[in-house]
């Protein structure tokens, strides 16, 4: 069966011992669209993010319950392979944070990983994608150098390119361009524009613009829960709640 | 000037003072027994004084080279069995451990930090010693007293590897989650998330940590005097006696009676072990600044 959602969240909950995080949470993200999840700082994005591909595994204080389906799998499910769930999806964090390798090896270790052994391929992927992201001509020169010298913007340019060279179907980013200066979130957002003919995008932030600008659907979070969820044209245009509307009013 | 100005330049010029003071301590110290030992010098030559065997301060030997390799096998050994395990149960602690067992290993690790040396020295005695004459050493079909250098390796690791361990602790518990969190989005299982990227990004403070154990162990005295056997030969294997320079020193230090050049002896090997300590600690230093220029 064809689904036209690529993610679909039920009842999903996560709490730690004293506080609730997220409430409640029911969801469906499009396929090949750029699905942006809104709200001010500490209301749950990040969380959620994590939970779509189980990196909530790593934080043991966060008791997780409901479910998460993925192209029709429950991820949450005690048998499933999370190496595979977390394959088909690439993060682009916050902040970059290159691996501590060379810039070639950084795009490579994904590779390596799902055990692509043949130099030639390697190399020849290393390219196409780092050209995919504007960075192959600003680096072929120095591609065994520390990725950590590159500019802030050019190491999360870097980290997309490491996302995409695993060749996932979703790209989960968490505000890509905060910590970026104007051109390099432009050149970020451009790429996500042009990639969502090929993937699932699914960008947090808490920029209203930056949602303005990218989004074809919209999910508005506050301290927890989903307020609303539409197409843009629903969300700021026609806001249903208080919450919205003060939120687009005082907004970025 | 008023009073506080004055406070102020005085409190400065005092904390000046003492970090150049504190500067000066090593090249003092090394000076120092370069001073102490120049009768020595002056009377033999330095290369064979290095290069001999034969310690017999009565009939005017005092060749250093059993003393150099004692030290130099005693503290390898113990390194050989420190850094491993140390490495491994930093990694489990900070990777794979519940909280509970974190602070439980910090309330362990502060015990046996606090074990004095001497306590470890009658351990490795009553312990160590008997288990490698009567078991081990037979094993691997040799007759040991059971005082020799690897006893006092063993005990030197077991000494070590709270010091050691805590170090690599905090810096395991210093890398951001997030490079885990990359890791694993990239599709690496959790062992190999731990081996290429926290150990990669690890492994600096790593050497510098067994770098300063080295540093530390190198000097340990009395728990290793009393276990390695102290008999001035070049140890054939592991289960013979060795003699460090360390234990040298203690041992010998204050029955020189009127030997000639023994007091001078004794100071220059304290320079050789200050210098043996000078060279780990540079080379430490030069591998982390080769690797930072990765």
């Amino acid at each position: 069966m064809y689904n036209n959602d690529i993610i679909r969240i039920e009842n999903l909950h996560v709490t730690t011992a004293t506080q609730v995080i997220l409430k409640d949470i029911n969801l469906k993200i499009p396929r090949n669209r750029i699905t942006v999840i809104l709200g001010p700082s500490g209301c749950g994005k990040t969380t959620l993010l994590k939970c779509l591909n189980r990196l909530t595994d790593l934080h043991p204080q966060l008791q997780v319950s409901g479910k998460v389906w993925i192209d029709d799998e429950d991820i949450f499910q005690p048998n499933v392979d999370v190496i595979a769930v977390r394959k088909k999806m690439g993060l682009l964090s916050q902040r970059p944070y290159p691996l501590p390798m060379s810039i070639y090896q950084n795009v490579a270790y994904g590779l390596k990983m799902q055990g692509i052994a043949d130099k030639h391929t390697i190399r020849e992927r290393v390219q196409h994608y780092l050209e995919e992201v504007g960075l192959w001509k600003e680096v072929k020169d120095r591609l065994h150098s520390p990725a950590s010298k590159l500019s802030i913007g050019q190491q999360q340019r870097l980290c997309l390119a490491r996302g995409l060279a695993v060749q996932p179907e979703i790209i989960l980013a968490d505000e890509p361009t905060s910590a970026l200066d104007p051109i390099s979130s432009k050149k970020i957002e451009e790429k996500f524009l042009e990639l969502k003919s090929d993937y699932t995008l699914v960008l947090v932030t808490h920029i209203l613009r930056q949602a303005k600008r990218l989004a074809d659907h919209v999910i508005f979070m506050y301290l927890g829960e989903v307020i609303e969820q539409g197409t843009p044209q629903e969300i700021f245009e026609h806001p249903q709640t208080t919450i919205l509307r003060e939120y687009l009013k005082s907004g970025h | 000037m008023n009073r506080e100005k004055w406070i102020e330049i005085l409190s400065e010029k005092w904390m000046l003072l003492a970090t150049l003071l504190m500067c000066m301590l090593p090249l003092s110290m090394g000076i120092g027994l370069l001073i102490e030992s120049m009768p020595l010098l002056q009377q033999y030559r330095l290369g064979s004084l290095i290069r001999n065997s034969a310690w017999s301060p009565a009939e005017g030997k005092f060749g250093m080279i059993s003393f150099i390799v004692g030290t130099l096998w005693v503290t390898g050994l113990s390194l050989c069995m420190a850094a491993p395990v140390s490495l491994l149960v930093s990694i489990y602690v900070t990777q794979y451990a519940k909280p509970w067992l974190m602070r439980t290993i910090h309330i362990v690790m502060d015990i046996l930090a606090g074990i004095p040396s001497v306590v470890y020295g009658v351990w490795g005695v009553l312990v160590i010693v008997p288990w490698i004459s009567q078991k081990l050493a037979p094993t691997f079909g040799y007759s040991s007293s059971g005082y020799c250098i690897l006893s006092g390796g063993l005990v030197l690791a077991v000494m070590s590897i709270p010091y050691i361990l805590h170090l690599q602790i905090e810096i395991f518990r210093t890398i951001p989650i997030e490079l885990k969190e990359v890791s694993l989005s990239l599709g690496a299982t959790y062992w190999e998330t731990i081996k290429h990227v926290l150990l990669r990004q690890a492994r600096r403070g790593i050497i510098a940590s067994v770098g300063l154990g080295i540093s530390k162990a190198l000097g340990e005295t009395i728990a290793v005097l009393m276990v390695v056997g102290n008999v001035p030969q070049i140890p054939e294997n592991i289960f013979q006696a060795g003699y460090p320079l360390p234990a040298l020193i203690a041992n010998n230090y204050g029955e020189m009676m009127s030997v000639p050049h023994y007091l001078s002896a004794l100071m220059f090997a304290s320079l050789i072990l200050f210098l043996i300590i000078c060279l780990f600690n540079s080379v430490s230093h030069w591998i982390i600044y080769k690797i930072n220029r990765i």
